[in-house]
């Protein structure tokens, strides 16, 4: 078992990964990564979204088993290869992910020990023995909860102390939290911190821990490692770093000549909203968007940069009146003040939304090309009731050849197309519509660099037309190279604005990881 | 993902499809091949019911010694297909949507002894009214049902298994388990009389002109946007062989007393139903609602509205086939329409619709009912015993459903 006499070994790493390669179909999502932990250490792992950290993690956790990847790894210096997340917990490694994976309607006891139940013969559960076991556990965390709870009457941060929990019932020495932060209180975060220092001054818990939020990553960490395009670009004791340098780290890319220059002739202003507040749907009182407003001129791409969780999506569903939780605010286009409760109003007012996750908010892929190009615009396209095949064949036919999209012809299943062609006929449903103001959220995931070129070219052409355009991305490349303006979010918070000129890349993400600068 | 079985191969587009250009000739839509022929694998499933259906029709009427293709025991078959018919367009357009009606059966019995006991010596209400009666009380009741499961979230699923039993209850109460007998000539005639052989022979002659007309417009429109020619040959099978279809079918039903009013009822609501689905925009939002929901709300499309809809129009044809019903057996009785919503459902299961929802066409549907309905006419020809008749049916629908999922897994 672990020794609590952690300083004799503290030099030698309890975790070594050496060239860990990962490749995705079409993608490299690792490139020879090296990692290392020590015991008791809390090292920090930050990176853009899209560097690598969760898909570094998923091979720790065995999520991606031997052998879907290249590198190996050690643990206490012998080789590691776990074939699934079973192997990964047997050698003490434990990962609590975003997403909490603990089952809902199952109380605290139940879910600590899912799958591990203490047994008679017969597979007869001990439950006796199983609460009282779990009423030790919560007790060691200073946890004032019954273990007979049910776990869907605890918040969030309680729950994900009950991953810890679970966690330490499995024996592990090796702890990693992905973004353990992002839905808790400041109260919430406190108890986490402490007990996450507990844990490893007592208990020599090793832990790697991602985060977008710098000042905690300074707080606790004693090491910090920057990936970058899924590689290391370095790690250093966290004492010899400043925010700047690892913000610097973080973005140090070139923003490559792919994106047009844009020349955009604006007019006046097309779309404004005001005093957006949006609360969480599961989380009552939780705020994911506070009181934020923009407004976007005829003709002008305003970029939304920030990191996940800022509020960005979110937002622009609350506008467009598809936020399923509690929303508030104004929308005015050209001056109007409209009212928007549903997707129709928005559509009815001019608003087209090219919603992030395409196959998930965008298309019906079992259907025609045709059929989900003409979706949301099918009334205004071929008639109010009957549809007119025709006129409408004649308006898929002239949207597929303005945007290049490759399929043998408009009947062709969704489905069976490539990414970037999907996401042209998602580009194309709108555009149908007939738009003034088109949001556009991660309009280039999850495809190749040729198909993001002619998305980029588009958005470009259809600014120049006079459109006003939203457009959110994770790729702060993205947003510098086609945005007119940015406007940086944070927890739900404007925290930076910049005209095309002074954005920098670093600027933008010191203000998307809490730091407020306006510099318009 | 690998072939394991040997299924049948399905094309796949080329993954980077984004930078090769697709060669002339090579078809996005889903195939599969069999020997040297590449056959959508849409049409594959349509064909395969066919085929399915010849072949039973083939068997039973070899095994009754001609019997079960005689022109009476036809016009019978045909009669027995319009009750689930009709119940299974609107089913289609429920599971359509991703839902479910499972409180239909209940509701023909229900409606059938509200029309019975509105005709009746007591009320003597008269065709129209009776009729109207009948067919508003399913649109109502459906109309209730439709607003719990689109505006209060319960599940179709329990909402109509809840129908489903209260209903039935409303039955044995009003009828106070007795059976009603109908009286108005008018409305018996519905269920059993025959439209005229020359009136048949005229319907004949309209509809080959209809499907003429149909092939040379749609020839033309392929023709304007460039989706290449039909050859002669297509063009002349899609105009023959549905033509020749229309014709045997009008002669072999007047070689008994002609087309039976039924037939014409579920024609007519067949049609109807295929025009809603394929023509309108309606039709269209509830494919989309079914294949994805997420995208048909951020489309604008009202879903909630549409899956009322969609109830209220499978209400109204509980209305019309329970009508079809009570006038075929003459009477209403306490027991009347039991399990026939099962039908139904299996109607459109075996016509290729996915429970799921999003996939389903009314023409699988009716073929599906016409199936279920040669199934149970031959196997009562062969006198096997009602035990086997439900295993029978009981195991194609797993197998219908079974080879449904296949399919979907391929795709």
């Amino acid at each position: 078992m672990t020794t609590t006499d952690i300083s004799s070994d503290a030099a030698a790493p309890f975790l070594e990964m050496r060239g860990i390669t990962k490749i995705f179909p079409g993608v490299r999502a690792l490139d020879g990564v090296t990692f290392d932990l020590r015991r008791g250490e809390l090292h920090a792992l930050v990176g853009e979204n899209g560097a690598g950290k969760s898909t570094l993690m998923k091979i720790l956790g065995g999520v991606y088993p031997y052998p879907e990847y290249g590198g190996e790894f050690f643990i206490e210096s012998t080789v590691r290869r776990f074939e699934s997340v079973r192997d990964a917990e047997a050698a003490g490694v434990a990962v609590i992910f975003q997403e909490l994976s603990l089952v809902q309607e199952m109380t605290i006891g139940e879910n600590i020990f899912l799958g591990r139940e203490p047994r008679r013969r017969f597979g007869i559960i001990r439950w006796d023995e199983l609460y009282s076991r779990a009423r030790q556990l919560l007790a060691d965390l200073r946890l004032p909860l019954d273990p007979r709870t049910p776990v869907k009457n605890l918040g969030i941060g309680q729950q994900q102390l009950v991953e810890i929990a679970k966690a330490l019932s499995q024996e592990a020495r090796l702890l990693v939290l992905d973004e353990p932060t992002a839905a808790l209180t400041d109260a919430e975060v406190e108890t986490l911190f402490g007990i996450l220092n507990d844990l490893r001054r007592t208990r020599g818990v090793g832990m790697i821990y991602i985060s977008h939020k710098l000042d905690e990553v300074f707080r606790l960490s004693d090491r910090i490692t920057v990936l970058r395009d899924g590689r290391t670009v370095g790690t250093e004791q966290t004492s010899a770093l400043s925010e700047a340098t690892v913000i610097a780290r973080m973005v140090g890319r070139e923003v490559g000549d792919i994106f047009p220059v844009p020349d955009h002739a604006q007019g006046e202003v097309m779309f404004e909203a005001r005093g957006f507040t949006v609360e969480d749907p599961n989380v009552a009182g939780k705020r994911l968007v506070d009181n934020v407003g923009f407004a976007v001129r005829r003709g002008e791409v305003l970029g939304i940069a920030g990191l996940m969780g800022a509020g960005r999506s979110e937002l622009l569903m609350a506008i467009f009146g598809a936020h399923a939780g509690r929303a508030d605010g104004d929308v005015l286009i050209e001056g109007q003040r409209v009212r928007i409760e549903s997707p129709a109003d928005a559509i009815k007012h001019g608003l087209g939304f090219v919603t992030e996750d395409r196959k998930r908010y965008g298309l019906v892929l079992d259907q025609t090309i045709l059929n989900n190009m003409t979706l949301a615009g099918l009334a205004r396209i071929s008639g109010r009731f009957i549809t007119n095949l025709d006129a409408e064949a004649a308006a898929g036919n002239r949207s597929m050849k303005e945007l290049r999209v490759k399929a043998n012809s408009v009947f062709a299943v969704t489905g069976t197309l490539s990414g970037g062609n999907q996401q042209k006929v998602v580009l194309a449903k709108w555009l149908l519509t007939n738009p003034r103001v088109l949001f556009l959220d991660e309009p280039t995931r999850g495809i190749d660099v040729g198909a993001k070129q002619e998305i980029y070219a588009q958005i470009n052409k259809l600014a120049k037309s006079g459109l006003a355009i939203v457009l959110v991305s994770s790729e702060l490349p993205e947003v510098l190279g086609l945005s007119d303006r940015v406007l940086v979010l944070y927890e739900g918070r404007v925290t930076g604005e910049f005209t095309r000129h002074n954005a920098t890349p670093e600027k933008v993400m010191a203000c998307a990881t809490g730091h407020t600068q306006h510099a318009v | 993902m690998s072939h394991q079985t040997n299924e049948p191969v399905i094309d796949r587009p080329p993954v980077n499809a984004d930078v090769a250009p697709v060669p002339a000739g090579v078809e996005l839509t889903r195939q599969t091949r069999i020997g040297s022929f590449k056959i959508p694998t849409d049409a594959l499933r349509a064909y395969t019911m066919l085929f399915a259906l010849v072949a039973i029709w083939v068997y039973f009427n070899f095994a009754t010694d001609g019997i079960f293709l005689d022109p009476r025991n036809f016009s019978n078959l045909m009669r027995q297909t319009a009750v689930t018919g009709v119940l299974a367009v609107g089913m289609l357009m429920v599971i359509v949507t991703g839902n479910i009606d499972l409180s239909i059966g209940s509701l023909v019995g229900f409606i059938g002894g509200v029309a019975a006991i509105a005709q009746g010596t007591a009320n003597g209400w008269g065709l129209v009214p009776t009729l109207a009666a009948a067919i508003i009380v399913g649109i109502a009741v459906a109309e209730a049902q439709g607003a719990l499961v689109a505006y209060a979230n319960i599940p179709a699923f329990i909402v109509t298994l809840g129908g489903l039993l209260a209903w039935r209850g409303v039955v044995l109460g009003m009828t106070k388990g007795e059976t009603i007998p109908i009286s108005l000539p008018g409305f018996k005639a519905i269920g059993q009389q025959f439209v005229t052989r020359p009136v048949g022979l005229g319907l004949a002659l309209l509809a080959v002109g209809a499907i003429v007309w149909m092939n040379v417009r749609r020839h033309r429109a392929r023709e304007r946007y460039g989706l290449g020619k039909m050859s002669v040959l297509n063009l002349a099978l899609g105009i023959v062989l549905p033509a020749l279809v229309v014709v045997l079918f009008v002669l072999r039903m007047n070689a008994y007393e002609g087309i039976p009013i039924p037939v014409i009822i579920l024609i007519v609501v067949a049609l109807g139903g295929a025009f809603l689905m394929q023509n309108t925009t309606f039709g269209r939002y509830l494919y989309a609602i079914g294949g994805n929901p997420d995208a048909a709300r951020l489309s604008g499309i009202n879903v909630r509205t549409h899956i009322w809809a969609v109830f209220c129009i499978m209400g109204a044809l509980a209305g019309v086939a329970s009508i079809i019903y009570t006038a075929r057996v003459g009477s209403a009785s306490p027991d009347a329409g039991n399990l026939l919503e099962l039908d139904a459902i299996a109607a459109c299961v075996i016509g290729g619709t996915s429970l799921m929802g999003g996939r389903g066409t009314v023409f699988g549907a009716c073929l599906g009912a016409l199936f279920m309905a040669s199934l149970d006419n031959g196997m009562s020809l062969l006198n096997v015993q009602p035990y086997s008749q439900y295993i029978i049916k009981g195991a194609i629908l797993v197998t219908a459903v079974g080879l449904d999922m296949l399919g979907r897994k391929q795709g």
